[in-house]
């Protein structure tokens, strides 16, 4: 067991610290939750930044376009440019972390090509089409159809909770491409150009009062049979590959960020005199130990991926369920340092604390989690 | 960076999990438990575990220790957690190299931590004043308490191996809990297919991981806020982890027959060792204020 980085993991760390501390000074300020367009901007300039200083894809292969970074190396990446406040990866979130690895890992050689560069390079967004109204946690269940015309599959149907959705490019898009198999079987990975004739994007409002996703209307959406990943009706063990590559990596820079946040909140509860409560003060130092854990567990983890040669294993999920919550435990902290002011709306702590409700329900709800740790993890029997 | 066991050290762990099975059963716990002059320090097995080199595991070998470090002495630890290994074993291996014949384990010493003392009879000696300790009737069938009036300051190093007893216990607890699910079966399944069942399972190894990541990172730091950490987290997996498996034991849970009281009240008593989670909570929030923002590793 060893916490220390070799010489060449903190030459790594001290030229990225460098390289944020030359280039975040002039970056534009951040655009409004709300400026979807100046929202895609910003992340895709941020991207091309990344790109253009050999930080691209950090930790994608490299014939897939990637640096081959280390897990260890891609964790001091999140962890820098999270402590320097350099923006989060935000509209490319889908691109890199979710549609990229999958084409990467699925995908043919002229795909690779097609899809990957502009990704790596901040000039294409993507969005995500795996949940739908009828089939959110039970993501398997999904109903929209694709049956094939010619060259080309015909989709109809509908999505939902798809961030990025009115500036997005294309959509990793799961069809059901035979409706007699079992439901986990005919399910096709789709690329789709969202310009397509028949996509109708209208956006959700959030609990925050916000735009933060949207509802997909699919009226006999064109898509080239070539836009598909993988194999016909082979599209749900495509997706199983990229969710777990995600689950791993997730989080690291947000559990850096909380701990930031965790300082800046003590150091408020100094100014504004509710220091002095010990049972407020004592809860603070329980999150101390909660994120400074959560930290250990990251570290763990990227180890054991380490040694897998990059393949994360199923501890995201033990992960993401006491994370998700500890974040709100954060925020409901941060309500009570605040007093009246956490029920201002203009405050960002008041923001922060409604958008971590969020984290409890996406990318599989705490339930659904449980339910994997225990069947998955601890091998109990399926059941209801 | 390379977070992981050691192959030497996934041997020294599977090592003393061998010679506690072998030593320290099933059997011989319950046999303990159930002794008409309960509890006996097993003279034999504190000897054996002298020689398996328990308590002079961080002794230099130049004085006749094996030369390991906290992260070893952490993996025997959780192991002798998970056993549910009775006696004053962490006073024991603290003494190693100060008091004689406590790294051969043919010294028993005993030690004052807080208002209490384990094991005061039973010891060859006690480390810190026990001047007017007053035997109590122990919680634990297995470990005899002493109060004391006057506290001793808590020992860090000391926390941090009573913490990763309290990992193994958790550890433990949530394999039994899960064994249990697995078999017993009710309305025509085994309980384990309930999601009800099943989350408070998955609840149990979350706990466990997280104080795991914690405790192993404590031993490979030394640093005493991390230990602190390390501390809380333990605890809470230990007790709520006794607590949750009796729950899906049911009503066999709450027998005598059953070993899930055994580790809960263990688990009780670990956690009043040492610093108490309010000191711990303050040193951690302590922590906050001096922070400065920026890079931490």
């Amino acid at each position: 067991m060893d916490l220390s980085y070799t010489p060449e993991e903190e030459d790594f760390r001290g030229r990225l610290r460098e390289w944020l501390a030359k280039v975040l000074p002039g970056l534009p300020p951040k655009p409004s939750p709300d400026d979807w367009p100046g929202r895609r901007a910003y992340d895709l300039g941020w991207q091309r930044t990344l790109y253009d200083a050999g930080y691209a894809g950090l930790h994608w292969p490299i014939d897939a376009g990637g640096r081959g970074a280390t897990p260890t190396q891609h964790l001091i990446f999140l962890e820098e440019t999270e402590n320097a406040g350099a923006p989060y990866v935000g509209a490319n979130f889908v691109g890199l972390l979710h549609a990229g690895p999958t084409i990467a890992a699925e995908g043919s050689a002229e795909q690779r090509a097609r899809w990957l560069p502009p990704v790596l390079r901040g000039e294409e967004v993507w969005c995500q089409g795996f949940s739908e109204p009828d089939a959110g946690s039970d993501l398997a269940a999904l109903r929209t159809r694709a049956w094939r015309d010619g060259d080309d599959y015909v989709v109809s149907g509908s999505k939902i909770w798809t961030s990025h959705a009115e500036v997005a490019d294309w959509c990793e898009l799961l069809v059901r491409t035979d409706a007699k198999a079992p439901k986990h079987r005919g399910i096709s990975w789709l690329a789709m150009p969202m310009d397509a004739p028949g996509i109708t994007v209208r956006p959700l409002r959030t609990l925050a009062g916000s735009t933060e996703f949207a509802e997909v209307f699919l009226d006999e959406v064109r898509v080239p049979v070539a836009n598909r990943v993988g194999a016909e009706n082979d599209g749900w063990r495509v997706t199983m590959v990229t969710l777990s590559f995600e689950r791993g990596t997730a989080f690291v820079g947000e559990v850096v960020a909380c701990r930031r946040v965790l300082g800046e909140l003590a150091r408020e509860a100094r100014k504004n005199g509710r220091w002095d409560d010990a049972v407020l003060r004592r809860g603070l130092g329980r999150l101390n130990a909660e994120f400074r854990a959560l930290w250990r567990l990251t570290q763990w983890n990227v180890s054991e991926s380490e040694r897998a040669g990059g393949v994360p294993g199923i501890g995201g999920s033990v992960f993401k369920l006491r994370y998700s919550r500890a974040r709100q435990e954060l925020y409901d902290a941060a309500a009570e340092v605040l007093g009246p002011e956490a029920l201002d709306l203009d405050s960002r702590w008041t923001l922060d604390r409604l958008s971590s409700l969020s984290y409890t329900i996406a990318a599989g709800t705490s339930q659904i989690q449980r339910n994997i740790v225990a069947e998955r993890i601890l091998g109990l029997p399926k059941g209801r | 960076m390379d977070f992981q066991l050691t192959d030497d050290q996934r041997a020294l762990r599977a090592g003393v999990r061998e010679l506690l099975v072998r030593r320290f059963g099933r059997e011989r716990l319950r046999a303990a438990v159930d002794a008409p002059d309960a509890p006996n320090l097993d003279r034999a097995l504190w000897r054996e575990l002298g020689e398996a080199g328990f308590f002079a595991l961080r002794l230099p070998e130049s004085a006749g220790g094996v030369g390991l470090g906290l992260p070893e002495a952490v993996l025997a630890f959780e192991e002798a957690g998970r056993a549910l290994l009775t006696g004053p074993l962490v006073a024991t291996h603290l003494a190693a190299g100060e008091v004689p014949g406590a790294a051969t384990g043919e010294t028993v010493v005993a030690a004052v931590d807080g208002t209490l003392v384990e094991w005061l009879d039973a010891a060859d000696v006690v480390r810190g004043d026990v001047t007017g300790a007053v035997p109590m009737r122990s919680a634990d069938p297995l470990t005899p308490l002493h109060r004391v009036p006057r506290a001793a300051p808590p020992d860090p190093v000391a926390a941090l191996l009573t913490a990763a007893e309290q990992l193994g216990s958790a550890a433990r607890t949530c394999e039994l809990a899960v064994q249990h699910a697995r078999t017993r079966e009710q309305f025509g399944q085994p309980i384990g297919a309930f999601q009800a069942v099943k989350h408070l399972c998955s609840e149990m190894l979350v706990r466990v991981e997280v104080a795991r990541g914690a405790v192993y990172a404590a031993a490979v730091t030394a640093d005493p806020l991390d230990i602190a950490a390390a501390g809380l987290l333990a605890d809470e997996a230990a007790e709520r982890g006794a607590r949750d498996c009796l729950q899906v034991h049911g009503g066999m849970g709450f027998t005598w027959e059953s070993d899930v009281h055994l580790h809960l009240k263990r688990a009780w008593l670990r956690a009043r060792r040492g610093q108490s989670a309010a000191e711990a909570e303050e040193a951690l929030a302590e922590d906050l204020q001096s922070a400065a923002p920026g890079p931490r590793t």
